[in-house]
């Protein structure tokens, strides 16, 4: 979101899924859409339908990229020199939009120096992409006046996370497709709130709206309704504080709802950090395997056991509905903390979900027009500023949020990690249709178990073939940081010299190996490329390697504490 | 049988869905077939999104770990018990020794709540999410 917001002033899906539909051109760029976000695909496939375009850019073959007019397979980590090459034929053609350009944006004659340099011929020899494919993508994008732009973790989970969002923004710039609907630059979200989490200022520079806490004006308008001073400086974010956990500055930590333990880069070196903690509290609805390292365990209760709201990626605000009473003895997250505040001396005097959000929309601007009764009617999408606003389906219309767009102009600059003669192979991770991040709660869903029940190494038949691996071998993943044991999956799915292994699985856990290398800026950690080598395995007779789920074993330590099941009432 | 119209907690699509609920239990999903995201439709997800819920293993009371293990605990005790180390840790080393991780979970509500927690209560900056994971 850094990126986005140093381009356009705000960090959120500029258009709406109901658009997508009606495009011409749909540019998608590192999403896995059919299998992480299957409802926009369904938009996606309709427009397809009805004679757009599609083009994926992706390294490997994902279901999305079978249905592309145009496959886009750059190498892992090239997405500034692929998006610089086809920048760089847009302003060779003549097919910039001078007008939108002069108008609305700044900085461009900085940032033509660089694009100039990446000729579709450079972007070729960087990325493994044709230049006549770039030649031709640049030329669908755009030409075409409903050319919407997607992007997902697949750009922003690099050491040039920021930059690969930046690149994008300059794109949408160049051609103006933005602030008009079936445009914009849209980032997909991968979890259910991560934009309302992200909207209501969990985030450590940031207050609810992206009000800066460094921002004296700001800071005093939240001190004087919440009757404390308040620190003025930058807080730490996740991966900063289990560094400084490590170095043994930070001594407690609160985690809700959070499952570092299988969700972090290089899993070792997050639970030596935890250790190190003198008092660590998890609050969630299931055992996690961050949970088994806490001092203090709460109960919290589902989405389906409380009342509030979520925001979608197009920054729908909705209404989450209590289905039936908290089960067993649980409660929802806002009441514990409000009992805890209690106790601490601040009391918070919240009665109910609606009353939250109220004090939040007095605080928030583009959430002031945002109150429980009037989202029963599939929501509100922000900027929503007052109560008679009926919120804004696309963004950056007039003028951007921070007034005129920057063109940021980026070099391309390698990942953090090469392959070399022992560790050579490109090791990506991500995300299966039938899993959910840590798998904390699809593993509790029989349908969702069966489909996809362990886990496995996609390669490419080539790279198979080289070190003798067939389908349903397992194969050891060895890299600087540790090492996992896996069944292959011999593919095309994956280009030579690049392997997929999925992050849901904790007998498996593909975060053992990943590497801690982060983006300076936005400090997202490189997920997408690591160097590894891969062994096959022989197993001894009558050994099998663990890799497969085992409930009993994972429960153990949970029938140590709990006798049988009780049946919710 | 009542429905109850809610949002699917899988996702950043936030498809329209409804809960059936039968004698205080979830017994099935439906999609809202208007809803401008999913028109009717839900992914293999969506339509198993209640199973979780009523799942046994679900937390069921606090606990606390006394010499080592993990023990049964009141949520009185439970919560006592963080308030104090929350506040001797804050006393002790300061407010920036304490770190608080919210959840992308978790409602627009509860965030602001975590939030306003970390910086009114704690008095720290120190609160992040997993929207990089």
């Amino acid at each position: 979101m850094a990126g986005l917001a140093s381009a356009f002033g705000s960090g959120a899906m500029t258009n709406s899924i109901s658009e997508i539909a009606d495009a011409r051109v749909i540019f998608v760029v590192g999403s896995n859409t059919t299998e992480q976000h299957p409802m926009i695909a369904m938009h996606m496939l309709e427009a397809v339908d009805r004679g757009a375009t599609l083009i994926v850019a992706d390294p490997r073959k994902t279901q999305i990229a079978a249905f592309a007019h145009t496959h886009l397979r750059q190498r892992s980590g090239t997405d500034v020199a692929l998006l610089n090459g086809i920048m760089n034929v847009i302003i060779g053609e003549g097919l910039v939009d001078i007008n939108f350009v002069r108008r609305r944006t700044e900085n461009f004659d900085e940032f033509e120096k660089v694009v100039k340099r990446c000729t579709p011929e450079v972007a070729e020899k960087i990325t493994g992409v044709p230049a006549s494919d770039i030649q031709r993508v640049a030329r669908i994008y755009a030409t075409e006046k409903r050319s919407m732009l997607f992007y997902s973790m697949g750009i922003t989970q690099h050491v040039t996370g920021v930059d690969n969002v930046r690149s994008c923004a300059n794109l949408v710039m160049l051609t103006a497709h933005i602030g008009q609907p079936m445009t914009g630059l849209n980032p997909l979200r991968g979890q259910n709130n991560v934009q309302g989490a992200c909207d209501m200022g969990a985030l450590p520079d940031v207050y609810s709206g992206y009000q800066k806490v460094a921002d004296a004006r700001a800071r005093k308008k939240f001190e004087s309704a919440w009757r404390r001073k308040l620190p003025s400086a930058p807080g730490m974010t996740m991966i900063d504080m289990f560094d400084s956990a490590l170095e043994g500055k930070l001594k407690a930590m609160y985690i809700v709802g959070e499952n570092p333990v299988m969700s972090d880069p290089d899993t070792s070196h997050v639970i030596e950090a935890i250790r190190k903690l003198d008092f660590l509290v998890v609050q969630d609805i299931f055992m996690s395997e961050t949970a088994e390292l806490a001092d203090v365990i709460l109960p919290a209760v589902t989405f389906a056991e409380k009342d509030g709201t979520f925001t979608n990626t197009e920054r729908r605000v909705q209404k989450v509905r209590r289905a039936v009473r908290p089960m067993y003895g649980a409660m929802p997250d806002w009441k514990i903390i409000s009992e805890l505040s209690k106790k601490m001396g601040y009391d918070m005097g919240y009665r109910a979900a609606h009353e939250i959000m109220e004090e939040a929309a007095l605080l928030t601007p583009v959430y002031g027009g945002i109150l429980h009764h009037r989202l029963d009617a599939f929501g509100l999408q922000w900027p929503c500023p007052d109560a008679d606003h009926p919120g804004t389906p696309f963004m950056h219309r007039k003028k951007f949020a921070k007034g005129l767009g920057t063109f940021n102009p980026i070099e391309f600059t390698p990942p953090d990690e090469t392959t070399d003669m022992a560790y050579p192979f490109i090791l990506t991770t991500g995300r299966l249709y039938f899993r959910y991040h840590t798998a904390t709660m699809c593993r509790r869903t029989a349908t969702l178990e069966r489909e996809e029940p362990e886990c496995f190494v996609e390669i490419n038949p080539k790279d198979a073939g080289r070190i003798g691996l067939r389908s349903g071998n397992f194969v050891k993943a060895v890299s600087r940081r540790g090492e996992i044991v896996v069944k292959a999956l011999v593919t095309d799915r994956t280009p030579e010299g690049i392997v997929f292994i999925p992050f849901h699985f904790r007998e498996a856990a593909v975060n053992l190996i990943t590497s801690p290398a982060v983006d300076p800026v936005a400090k997202i950690p490189e997920f997408k490329v690591c160097a590894i080598n891969l062994v096959p395995v022989i197993p001894k007779p009558g050994e099998r390697p663990k890799n497969r789920y085992n409930r009993k074993e994972d429960l153990k330590i949970l029938n140590e504490l709990y006798e049988e099941p009780e049946v919710p009432s | 049988m009542e429905k109850v119209s809610t949002i699917c907690p899988y996702c950043g699509c936030g498809c329209g869905l409804y809960l059936h609920v039968e004698n205080g239990l979830i017994t099935g999903v439906s999609p809202s077939a208007h809803h401008p995201v999913n028109h009717g439709s839900l992914c293999v997800k969506g339509w198993n999104c209640h199973e979780f819920v009523q799942h046994p293993d679900r937390l069921k009371y606090p606990l606390v770990r006394k010499d080592g293990i993990l023990q049964k605990s009141s949520w009185e005790d439970a919560l006592d018990l963080i308030a104090s180390r929350l506040s001797g840790t804050k006393e002790k080393y300061g407010p920036d020794a304490i770190g608080i991780l919210s959840s992308a979970k978790c409602t627009n509500e509860e965030n602001f709540v975590m939030m306003k927690f970390a910086r009114a209560v704690i008095g720290t900056n120190n609160i992040d999410h997993c929207a990089r994971l």
